[in-house]
């Protein structure tokens, strides 16, 4: 009974604490003027070594034009349960695209990356278009893309 | 039915399908932009490996190389931290020019294939092209029908100047266009997923690479394999990740190759669902097959006109329609009146029949010759009397309306319980005259029908006649019936004569040739005409027109006609009698069949007398050179040489091939016939080449020279009727 209560009690913690170090994000993608149709986007997070963790926002509603988005679809394996619930309408060329969602505290400032892949059709793929490390003290900075992305901002 | 079918999908698809073609054939011109600006000789002897080797000093941030259908090769790089393009030289690895594609080409392909509407214009794109497709079939089998048949596809077309445009370009471009909307409406589905996926599946992904440092490109084993001209892109791994592979993509397939030892890790062989798409993708782009798809944006470059020349086809086919108002539905109608018509004129005539019917409270169906026979005569079960009002077509043929009208009578063996009446429609001087009307009596009373009333005919339209037609009828029927017919006037257009040219008044044919022009200060234009249409001449104090063969068309801004003086002739003595300056009152019929055909087989013009006009008019035409080989006849060549001057001048320029002139007023007498049986040889070449004859004079002459061109063709094994039925032989007879 007692070992119950303790597991419950740690359970409840748990769960309290998990919500609590959740936090919302909001990530806004400035595109350039590149002159083609709607940008395929894919904003996911790695850990500092590459690693992929998960899927934030996809952009873009065919899925089979998702094979272009490299890096993501490798590391995602494009699963339907990656992405489900995450996607919207593509991104028009020199629009910005602003998502707000719930993010744990447990990636912020330990080395995550906040990673965007990029595709419009006829033109490149860009693999890692924007890769930048997820901290407090990161936050509102711009930071340009290589490819498409003009500007990319996350704010708390 | 055909007809209505075209005429309606092309009305309601003209706009959609105008855009599609004209975005269409700029976008064809892509493949060989492409081509013109890559440098593709002699690819195939290097490898990927070669030219990655060139490549990794002059672009140390390459990602990706791409190499488009046409062989040009793109390099993707990323420089001071941004990415960029360049078009560059496979042999040398040297740049040629940055890369980018065109933001209007872009736009183009948008509005092309989804009226930039994205995915509901996609589907108004696939609509488009759908009809496209109905409209390209639909048109072919009615180019067919006026044509014969298929195997007669080829065959010259005859009609007016838009009718001919319409079906040439149409006949010329139909494969072309058939293509487009084929291989589009297959692109479409596949998008909308009516047909299945097409894609090969991914190669796997590598779980594990050696992770080494990576090689020298330059010494990959897998890409010194592959030659430059089998590659569609290569992806280089990530800066830095040694864990990341390069990706390639062939005409084969597509795999990963391990960055440290050169391997080829995994590989997808392209399946031959996606090999069929990418063809069918390649023979509507034109990508990889410049030429196609220039032909395809010629092709579809008709798209525009042949939708405005349909388009006013179509107007003037329904303007030139009488309607009947109140037509009761043949089950109920107690009388019905068949028309049978060429030209629309008898129509004129029944719709007054129908109205006076009408109004004496008559329940009156009225309609063509062949409907009536298309249906069993149980579908009229209240009729109580019919009225065939019919006109003839050339030499005592059915006309139009009427062409099925006899022989499927003869299927139906019953005899019905009403009467009928036949009345024709024709011109006395014809010798021919109400020849058809008086054969549809004939085969009715063989068949016997009860009769109301004996045949009776119509000379020239005329209004009286029709008149005392109707009384006799009102009186067998036991009803008032007047029938007042007024002719629907064409709206005449004044014309002053402005130059006239005398012959033949010594040998007894005062003939004069006439040239008018619009009124100085008229603010109207000539009516459109081309030489063998006819010209409607209303002599003052006359309801009847006489018809004259034009030798002009109206691009030259005269009206010409060559006119021999008959003395009891009211409206050639009228014309003959004018003055430079006198003005008449004239209005247009065309006679499109009465035209040489398009194409390069040799021309054949037999005329006598006057008939030399529309024949003159066709050679001072003929600007294009095709042969043109003329036989006329007159009676003295001091007198009435009718165009001496101009034809020596057209044989000079090679307007006109070769001139046969003879006369039959002087020592070594001639006539054309005996010309022609003369020069069989000659005309039998000529024939064989393919040769047409436009026969433009006196119905006696005619008839001569029909006779004389029968015994030229007997050795051929043909006859005048052999050419009639190829459309190689046309008469304008009075």
């Amino acid at each position: 009974m007692k070992y119950l209560t303790t597991t419950l009690c740690f359970f409840c913690i748990l769960v309290m604490s998990a919500q609590i170090s959740a936090r919302e994000i909001t990530l806004t993608t400035e595109l350039k003027n590149y002159s083609g149709d709607g940008a395929y986007l894919a904003i996911y997070l790695t850990n500092a070594e590459g690693q992929y963790q998960e899927t934030l926002w996809v952009a873009g509603q065919k899925s089979k034009y998702y094979k272009h988005l490299t890096g993501w679809a490798r590391a995602s394996g494009l699963r339907v349960s990656e992405y489900d619930g995450l996607t919207g309408a593509s991104v028009s060329s020199g629009k910005t695209l602003s998502v707000t969602l719930d993010l744990a505290d447990a990636y912020i400032d330990r080395g995550f990356q906040l990673k965007v892949d990029t595709s419009v059709e006829d033109m490149r793929d860009n693999r890692n278009d924007v890769v930048v490390p997820l901290t407090t003290e990161g936050a509102g900075k711009l930071s340009a893309g290589r490819g498409y992305v003009k500007a990319f901002t996350y704010a708390f | 039915m055909l007809r209505k079918f075209h005429s309606w999908s092309g009305l309601i698809a003209t706009l959609l399908v105008v855009v599609l073609s004209v975005t269409g054939a700029v976008l064809s011109i892509n493949p060989i932009l492409d081509r013109a600006q890559a440098k593709v000789a002699g690819t195939s002897s290097i490898s990927v490996a070669e030219l990655t080797g060139k490549l990794a000093s002059s672009y140390p941030g390459i990602e990706q190389i791409q190499r488009s259908p046409s062989g040009s090769i793109i390099v993707y790089f990323t420089e001071n931290g941004k990415t960029g393009a360049d078009l560059i030289n496979p042999i040398t690895g040297q740049p040629i020019g940055p890369y980018s594609t065109s933001p209007v080409m872009v736009w183009f392909k948008n509005l092309h294939r989804s009226y930039l509407l994205d995915t509901p214009g996609r589907v108004g794109a696939a609509i488009s092209a759908f009809l496209m497709l109905l409209l390209t079939i639909s048109g072919a089998f009615m180019l067919a029908k006026r044509l014969g048949s298929w195997r007669q596809i080829l065959r010259p077309i005859q009609g007016t100047f838009r009718e001919r445009l319409h079906c040439q370009v149409g006949r010329v471009a139909v494969l072309a266009l058939l293509l487009s909307a084929i291989t589009g409406l297959t692109m479409s589905a596949v998008t909308f997923e009516l047909l299945p996926d097409y894609q090969s599946a991914e190669p796997v992904f590598p779980a594990s690479v050696q992770g080494d440092i990576p090689a020298s490109i330059g010494t990959l084993a897998a890409l010194k394999a592959i030659p430059m001209n089998e590659l569609r892109e290569l992806v280089y791994p990530y800066k830095d990740d040694r864990n990341d592979v390069y990706s390639i993509i062939t005409h084969q397939g597509s795999g990963f190759i391990d960055q440290s030892t050169g391997q080829l890790l995994s590989f997808q062989s392209i399946n031959n669902k996606q090999k069929l798409y990418e063809f069918i993708y390649m023979l509507h782009t034109g990508e990889g097959l410049w030429w196609l798809g220039l032909l395809l944006g010629l092709g579809a470059l008709t798209v525009p006109l042949m939708s405005w020349t349909g388009i006013q086809i179509w107007w003037r086919r329904k303007r030139s329609i009488t309607t009947i108002k109140n037509n009761t539905a043949p089950r109920s109608a107690d009388t019905i009146i068949l028309v049978g018509s060429e030209g629309n004129s008898t129509w004129g005539f029944a719709k007054t029949l129908h109205d006076a019917l009408n109004l004496a409270g008559y329940l009156v169906h009225t309609m063509s010759m062949n409907s009536f026979v298309n249906s069993a005569l149980n579908s009229y079960p209240n009729v109580k009397q019919l009225f065939i009002l019919t006109a003839t077509y050339g030499d005592g043929d059915a006309p139009a309306s009427a062409s099925r009208f006899l022989t499927q009578l003869e299927q139906i063996t019953e005899v019905p319980k009403f009467s009928f009446a036949v009345l024709g429609f024709g011109d006395r001087q014809f010798p021919e005259f109400c020849q058809y009307a008086k054969e549809v009596e004939a085969t009715l009373t063989a068949k016997a029908w009860s009769q109301l009333l004996p045949l009776d005919t119509i000379n020239r339209q005329s209004s009286q006649e029709f008149s005392r037609w109707g009384n006799t009828v009102g009186m067998a029927m036991g009803t008032d019936l007047s029938l007042v017919h007024i002719p629907t006037q064409p709206s005449c257009t004044t014309l002053a004569l402005i130059e006239r040219v005398n012959y033949g008044a010594k040998v007894k044919a005062p003939t004069a040739v006439l040239r008018f022009k619009l009124p100085d200060g008229s603010n109207t234009d000539l009516p459109t005409f081309e030489a063998g249409d006819l010209v409607g001449i209303l002599a003052p104090g006359s309801k009847v027109a006489r018809f004259y063969s034009l030798a002009s068309e109206s691009k030259d801004g005269i009206l010409e006609i060559c006119v021999r003086h008959h003395p009891r002739g009211l409206c050639s003595s009228f014309l003959y009698s004018l003055s430079v300056g006198d003005s008449i009152e004239a209005f247009i019929k065309p006679n499109p069949s009465f035209r040489p055909a398009s194409g390069k087989a040799p021309i054949v013009l037999i005329g006598a007398g006057t008939g030399i006009g529309p024949l003159v008019g066709f050679i001072r035409h003929n600007k294009s050179h095709h042969p043109i080989h003329l036989y006329w006849g007159g009676r003295c060549p001091e007198s009435d040489f009718l165009y001496e001057r101009e034809l020596n001048t057209y044989l000079k320029d090679k307007r006109l091939t070769a001139l046969n002139a003879v006369f039959s007023r002087i020592n070594e007498r001639s006539y054309v016939q005996d010309k022609i049986v003369l020069d069989s040889s000659e005309l039998r070449g000529l024939i064989g080449k393919g040769a047409q004859f436009l026969v433009c004079g006196g119905r006696d002459m005619a008839s001569s020279v029909m006779l004389a061109l029968d015994e030229v063709l007997k050795p051929l094994g043909m006859d005048v009727l052999t050419l009639k039925a190829q459309g190689r032989y046309r008469e304008d007879v009075y």
